[in-house]
C-alpha cells in the first residue's frame, strides 16, 4: 500500500506546481500579445496624461525646468484673450447644441419614414463626414462666405431678395457662420447613430400610441423621444465635448482669432501659447483648465441624466 | 423589412400623393444641400478668377478650364503630399491591425491577469479630449522617453499614438467576444498555439470588422489636421490638408479650392465604394457599447 501511495504527493505537486507554470505561460503569453498597444498606450496616452497635469506647475527657460507653483495658470488667465476665449467657446458649444443637436435627429426621424432612396439620401448624410476639414473649410471660406455678392450664399440670399451679410467679416455672424459649416460637415454621424437608434424602436408602441388617439407629434414625444432618450443624452455629451475642442474652423476660416477676436476658441488659445508664443507651460496649464471644466459638465450632466432615471 | 414606424403603411397608403411629394422635396433639398456646395468647388475651380468674383455668380462655368487643377498640381507638389499622406494611412493601417488586433484578441480570449484593468485604462483615454493631450504629447514626440530621440518628421509620430486608439481596440474586442469559446477550445486541444489561433481561426472570420478598422484608419490620418501640422513640420513631410493649409496663404483661392477638390478625392472614392461597411462599422461601433 505504502509503495503505491507514496509516488501519490509527489504527483499532486507536481500537478500544481505545472499547473502554476502553466498559468504564469499562459499569462505571459496574453501580456506578450498586449504589449505593443500598452506600450503606445502608455508613451502617447497615459504618460503625456500625467505630465500634462506635471508641466502645467513647471516652466522651462534655456533648458533648465523649475517649479513655479500656480504662475502658468494665473499668466493664462491674465491673457487678455483667455475669457473672450471661453465665451466664444460656451457660445459656439450652444448654437452648436441647438442647430447640431436637433436638425440630425428629425432628419433622421424624417428618413426613417421613407421606404425609397432609403440609401441614397443616408450617403449624401454621410458625404461631408469623409472630406478632409481643411477642404470641406476652403470651400466655405471662399466660395460660400464670399462677403460680396459673388459669394454663394450672398447670390443665394440676393436671389430671394434677402439681405446679404458680410458671414466671416462680421464679428456678430462669425460664429453662426461656423456653427452653419462645423454642423453641415458633422452632423452625417450623428444621423446614422439616430437612424440605427430609431430602427430599434418596437413597431407595437406606435401601434399602441395610434389606437389611444395620438396624432404624429404625441407619437413623437411620447414614443420616439423616451425610448431614444439614451442614446440622445450620450450623443449630446459627446457633441458637446467635440465642439468645446473647436479649433480648425477658426483657424482656417477666420485666420485664427477673425474680426475682433470674434473665434478665438480655447484651444486656439493653447495652440497659439504652446507653438507661437513658446509657452508650453503655459499651453499645458490651459488644457488642464479645459479638462477641469468638461470633467465638472460631465460630472453635472451624469447627475442630472441619471437622476431623471430614478 | 416591413417594421412599423411612426406612419403606419395603411396611413401611408392613404396619403400616397403626400408621401411622394414630401419624398421628393426631401430628395432634392438633400441633394442641394449636400452635392450643391461639392458641386459648386468642383465646378468653381474650373472657372478662371474673372468669372469666380463675377456677380450674380455663374452657374456652369463658362470657358470651363483644367489649368487651376493642373497649377494646383504643381505649385502645391500634390503627388507628393499626396504619396505622404498615403504613405501616413498605409502605416497606420498596419500597425493598428497588428498591435491593436492582438491586444483585443489577448482581452477577449487570453484574458492575461489584470487584462480587465488595463482594458479599462484604455477605455478611460476616451474621456480625454484630444485638445487637453495636444502639448504634453507634442513633448513627448520631440523627446521620446527613454529612447531620448525625436520623432518629429518621421512617420512613426503618426503611426505609433494611431495604435493607442481605444474605440478600435473595443470593437474588435466586442467582434472577437461573439466567437465562440468552443473553436478556441478545439484548437487548443489540437495543439495550435494562441498565434496559430488568431492566425488561422479568428482572423479569418473577422473579415468584416478588419476592413472596418483598416478605413476607419485610412480616414482618420486623410483627415487629422491639428497633430500632422505639428509634428511634420517639414515642408517634405507634409501631409495633403496641412500642405493646402501652409500654401494658402499666397496662393490664389482658385488653386486652393482646386487643390481641396483633389485631397477630398481619395476619401470620397474609398466612402462610395466602401459605404455600406463604414456605415455599419460605424452604428455597431457605438450603438451596443
Amino acid at each position: 500500500m505504502a509503495v503505491i501511495t507514496a509516488p501519490a504527493p509527489v504527483k499532486a505537486e507536481a500537478g500544481v506546481s505545472s499547473k502554476t507554470n502553466r498559468k504564469l505561460r499562459d499569462n505571459l503569453t496574453g501580456h506578450a500579445f498586449l504589449i505593443g498597444a500598452v506600450v503606445c498606450f502608455g508613451v502617447f496616452m497615459w504618460f503625456p496624461m500625467i505630465r500634462g497635469i506635471v508641466m502645467s506647475f513647471q516652466r522651462t527657460r534655456r533648458g533648465v525646468t523649475s517649479w513655479v507653483g500656480w504662475d502658468n495658470y494665473l499668466r493664462i488667465v491674465e491673457d487678455p484673450s483667455f475669457w473672450v476665449a471661453w465665451k466664444n467657446t460656451f457660445y459656439f458649444t450652444g448654437l452648436a447644441l441647438v442647430v447640431g443637436f436637433a436638425v440630425p435627429f428629425f432628419v433622421a426621424i424624417l428618413l426613417n419614414e421613407f421606404r425609397h432612396a432609403k440609401g441614397y439620401l443616408r450617403v449624401l448624410v454621410y458625404l461631408p463626414v469623409m472630406l478632409p476639414p481643411a477642404s470641406a473649410l476652403y470651400l466655405f471660406k471662399y466660395y460660400a462666405y464670399d462677403p460680396s455678392e459673388a459669394g454663394l450664399f450672398n447670390a443665394v440670399l440676393k436671389f430671394l431678395h434677402l439681405p446679404t451679410s458680410e458671414w466671416m467679416q462680421s464679428p456678430t455672424m462669425t460664429m453662426p457662420a461656423m456653427v452653419l459649416a462645423s454642423t453641415w460637415m458633422n452632423m452625417g454621424g450623428a444621423v446614422l447613430i439616430y437612424l440605427a437608434a430609431l430602427q430599434g424602436i418596437p413597431g407595437d408602441l406606435y401601434e399602441a400610441a395610434e389606437l389611444d388617439g395620438a396624432g404624429l407629434w404625441k407619437r413623437i414625444w411620447h414614443v420616439t423621444i423616451p425610448q431614444t432618450r439614451l442614446i440622445l443624452a450620450l450623443l449630446a455629451m459627446m457633441q458637446i465635448v467635440a465642439t468645446m475642442q473647436l479649433f480648425i474652423e477658426p483657424l482656417i476660416l477666420a485666420n485664427g482669432a477673425g474680426t475682433q477676436d470674434s473665434a478665438t476658441s480655447v484651444a486656439y488659445l493653447i495652440y497659439q501659447h504652446g507653438f507661437f508664443q513658446n509657452d508650453l507651460n503655459g499651453a499645458a496649464a490651459l488644457g488642464v483648465i479645459m479638462l477641469l471644466v468638461l470633467a465638472a459638465f460631465s460630472a453635472v450632466y451624469l447627475r442630472l441624466s441619471t437622476r431623471d432615471d430614478s | 423589412m416591413s417594421t412599423r414606424t411612426l406612419v403606419s403603411s395603411t396611413q401611408l397608403k392613404k396619403g400616397r400623393a403626400v408621401y411622394w411629394t414630401l419624398l421628393a422635396l426631401v430628395v432634392s433639398v438633400f441633394t442641394l444641400v449636400f452635392i450643391g456646395p461639392l458641386y459648386w468647388m468642383v465646378t468653381g475651380a474650373l472657372k478662371t478668377a474673372q468669372e469666380v468674383a463675377q456677380t450674380p455668380p455663374t452657374l456652369f462655368p463658362q470657358d470651363p478650364r483644367l489649368s487651376n487643377y493642373v497649377d494646383a498640381w504643381m505649385q502645391l507638389d500634390l503627388a507628393k503630399l499626396l504619396f505622404n499622406t498615403f504613405y501616413y494611412a498605409a502605416g497606420a493601417v498596419v500597425f493598428q491591425l497588428v498591435f491593436d488586433t492582438a491586444a483585443a484578441y489577448a482581452l477577449s480570449k487570453l484574458r492575461p491577469a489584470l487584462g480587465n484593468v488595463i482594458l479599462g485604462a484604455m477605455l478611460a483615454t476616451l474621456m480625454i479630449p484630444a485638445m487637453v493631450l495636444i502639448v504634453p504629447q507634442y513633448q513627448t514626440v520631440i523627446n521620446l522617453p527613454v529612447l531620448n530621440i525625436s520623432l518629429l518628421d518621421s512617420p512613426f509620430a503618426i503611426w505609433l499614438p494611431m495604435v493607442a486608439n481605444a474605440f478600435n481596440i473595443f470593437l474588435l474586442k466586442r467582434f472577437f467576444d461573439s466567437i465562440p469559446e468552443e473553436l478556441m477550445q478545439a484548437a487548443f486541444i489540437d495543439g495550435a498555439s494562441p498565434l496559430r489561433t488568431l492566425w488561422s481561426i479568428i482572423l479569418p472570420m473577422s473579415r468584416p470588422i478588419l476592413g472596418v478598422v483598416a478605413i476607419f484608419a485610412v480616414t482618420a490620418v486623410w483627415k487629422d489636421f491639428l497633430w500632422p501640422l505639428l509634428v511634420m513640420p517639414h515642408p517634405d513631410t507634409r501631409t495633403v490638408s496641412v500642405g493646402i493649409y501652409s500654401f494658402a496663404a499666397g496662393t490664389p483661392q482658385n488653386i486652393v479650392i482646386a487643390a481641396s477638390v483633389i485631397a477630398a478625392l481619395p476619401t470620397v472614392i474609398i466612402f462610395l465604394i466602401f459605404q455600406r461597411n463604414i456605415m455599419s462599422g460605424l452604428t455597431t461601433g457605438s450603438l451596443k457599447g
